[in-house]
């Protein structure tokens, strides 16, 4: 007898048997279908939060590296303190990786640079933040504009007064008067608006991108924040090639602030990697300990399975032997019960499923924002588990029953 | 070459502390064609010579010969492939199988034997048309008399074509006509040829059979041939 023919004989024995039993068969898929429900509303969370943070963090780009005094994230004290020791980035230094650069697309320097208000007529925006750059902050910050035009080299290089604005910063100052050369007051300093940014959004429902407005760099150390250090910001262009480009400008760097050989950075190169590492880091422990409690609810699932399928086998003891005294051999009864617990799954899977469909529909509506849908990779994992839960929890039941000596099966009545 | 060949048959269980010697060095041979009553009153051990010659059971000692095949030497993959294409059986208590049809119950067998779904659905059709039951097939075994219901277990002991056909107390469950019918049934197998094996302890039964084997406590008391 051939194994396919095995399998339609087995899954056919087994649907007689699971509707002949059907109550019984439901209640006992009860435990498997909490599992699987936990499990698949688990791994559509993980799925919805990866996806939520990366488009949160989509605003740093795969592709730009990002110099600093300091490290994105510190892990020890004494390295916060040789940090924090380091001598500031200066605009010399800027000018000195634009030029050296062969891989980059674009070098930006960047100064934020939180202040108060900014006031259009008698309207305040209340607390904004200034970021100063230069004209190749377009290309490193990936940023496009809704009305208007960028700063230009020029303006850049002259520390003209003029300044882009945020979308929200546009909406509460200008209401529905075209910003465009308006100008406004920050401080002591009137700027002229050249451009608006396109909106953007919020950092997961946090930090806006769109209460900024974008000055001169020269601007920004003159009229704001005296000798500040400076983040440079470089577009590699190229995902490919960032590790590359982050070996050169670390090389450039190096030779520009002076570090002698042997010594460590006195900088630190940061990049979007490192924001998803971190995430990765936390997502990793929430999922372990959230597959951990399903799994014990899947445990819990499995046992009842296997104490139905050593019921349904002590059931049919005498018709184990009436198959066994006309030639069905040990595989062909292993493979019937085994199905069978396997189908009981199945159905648990199934019911699991449509259970945690719901579930989400309604989680939709409580986070209109965020992506959430099951997958179809999370619809097979759940199948998969389900299925895996009851061939390992019917083996026990269904070896037991294709070890059966027939004449003592048969003598059951 | 004998179709069986038994020599030195023994089969003892234990029991807890005790030890039960069932059978105790039975040897007989059969040969192709014959129809064998094995008789014998209840603690005999004919159940036990039965179990072994259907190869549901293995001798403790002693040789095994069915069809050429040492049988003592198979394990039970290979018990299982000689039940299904070398032995048919037929119960006391019909042992078909409650929630399947008559067809199904039939087809079974030919399911284990590996036969393609239209063959066996063919050739279950005829075995059952043969015991005369082509107007029952969809039946379930609770919608059949008893005298049906055998008639279902010998079509599907016959379905794979096997060397012998082994009846235990094949009557026993059913009343005085219907167990005449069922006789009847085997007298016209064995006239075709088959060779027939029924385990009895009643003489009615027996008589019908051209040989008949007694067993007492384990050992062959005597072997007859019944002269017509």
């Amino acid at each position: 007898m051939n194994l396919f023919a095995e399998i339609t004989e087995g899954t056919r024995i087994s649907w007689e048997a699971v509707r002949a039993n059907l109550l019984r068969s439901v209640l006992t898929t009860l435990g498997i279908v909490i599992g699987i429900v936990t499990v698949t509303l688990m791994a559509t969370a993980m799925e919805a939060l990866d996806y939520a943070f990366r488009d949160a963090i989509s605003f740093i780009g795969t592709d730009v590296l990002y110099v600093d005094t300091r490290e994105w994230f510190i892990d020890s004290d004494t390295k916060w303190e040789t940090m924090a020791k380091r001598s500031k980035i200066t605009l010399p230094q800027v000018r000195a990786v634009e030029e050296g650069m062969n891989m980059a697309k674009g070098v930006a320097p960047s100064v934020m640079h939180g202040i108060e208000s900014v006031r259009y007529k008698n309207r305040s925006s209340g607390l904004v933040l200034l970021i100063g750059t230069n004209e190749q902050f377009l290309v490193t910050g990936g940023i496009t504009l809704s009305a208007g035009r960028f700063m230009t080299k020029a303006e850049a290089a002259g520390n003209r007064d003029i300044c882009v604005v945020g979308a929200d910063v546009a909406e509460k100052l200008f209401l529905t008067e075209s910003p465009l050369g308006q100008k406004i007051h920050a401080g002591s300093e009137s700027l002229e608006v050249v451009g608006v940014l396109e909106k953007r959004g919020s950092v997961m429902g946090g930090m806006s991108l769109d209460n900024q407005i974008v000055i001169p760099i020269g601007k920004m150390f003159r009229g704001f924040k005296w000798d500040p250090s400076c983040t440079i910001q470089v577009k590699v262009g190229d995902p490919a090639n960032v590790a590359s480009a982050r070996e050169e400008l670390r090389g450039l760097l190096r030779k520009i602030r002076r570090v002698p050989p042997g010594k460590d950075d006195d900088f630190a190169i940061n990049q979007q990697e490192q924001l998803i590492g971190q995430f990765k880091k936390v997502s990793g422990v929430i999922a372990t300990a959230g597959f951990f409690i399903t799994g014990l609810s899947l445990f819990v699932g499995g046992i009842g399975i296997m104490n139905i399928m050593f019921v349904s086998v002590a059931e049919r003891t005498h018709e184990i032997g009436i198959r066994k005294a006309i030639g069905a051999k040990r595989r062909t009864i292993l493979l019937q019960f085994l199905i069978e617990a396997a189908s009981i799954c199945l159905i648990g899977g199934i019911i699991a499923l449509l259970i945690a469909g719901g579930l989400v529909e309604i989680s939709r509506h409580f986070f209109p924002t965020m992506r959430i849908g099951l997958s179809p990779t999370v619809v097979l994992l759940a199948l998969a588990v389900a299925l895996a839960t009851g061939i390992i929890s019917g083996f026990l039941p269904a070896w037991r029953a294709a070890r059966m000596s027939p004449v003592d099966a048969l003598r059951n009545e | 070459m004998s179709l069986i060949r038994l020599d030195a048959i023994c089969r003892h269980y234990v029991m807890g502390s005790e030890t039960v010697y069932a059978l105790r060095g039975v040897s007989l041979t059969i040969e192709r064609g014959e129809y064998v009553a094995i008789m014998g009153p209840s603690g005999s051990g004919k159940s036990t010579l039965m179990n072994v010659l259907g190869c549901l059971d293995t001798p403790s000692s002693g040789t095994y010969e069915l069809n050429g095949h040492s049988v003592g030497e198979m394990d039970d993959n290979e018990l299982a492939e000689i039940r299904n294409r070398e032995i048919g059986f037929v119960f006391q208590t019909f042992n078909l199988l409650a929630r399947s049809s008559a067809l199904r119950n039939v087809e079974l067998p030919l399911i284990y034997s590996g036969m393609g779904l239209d063959e066996r659905r063919e050739v279950a059709l005829a075995a059952l048309r043969d015991v005369g039951l082509a107007d029952r097939v969809t039946h379930k075994p609770n919608e059949m008399s008893g005298g049906q219901r055998q008639r279902v277990a010998v079509a599907r002991a016959l379905v794979n074509k096997p060397s012998i056909l082994l009846a235990d107390e094949p009557t026993g469950n059913l009343d005085t006509r219907t167990g005449q019918e069922i006789l009847e049934l085997f007298q016209s197998l064995s006239d075709k040829g088959n060779t027939l094996i029924v385990v009895t302890h009643e003489e009615e039964v027996a008589r019908h059979a051209r040989r008949i084997i007694r067993i007492r406590d384990g050992l062959v008391a005597s072997d007859e041939r019944v002269v017509v």
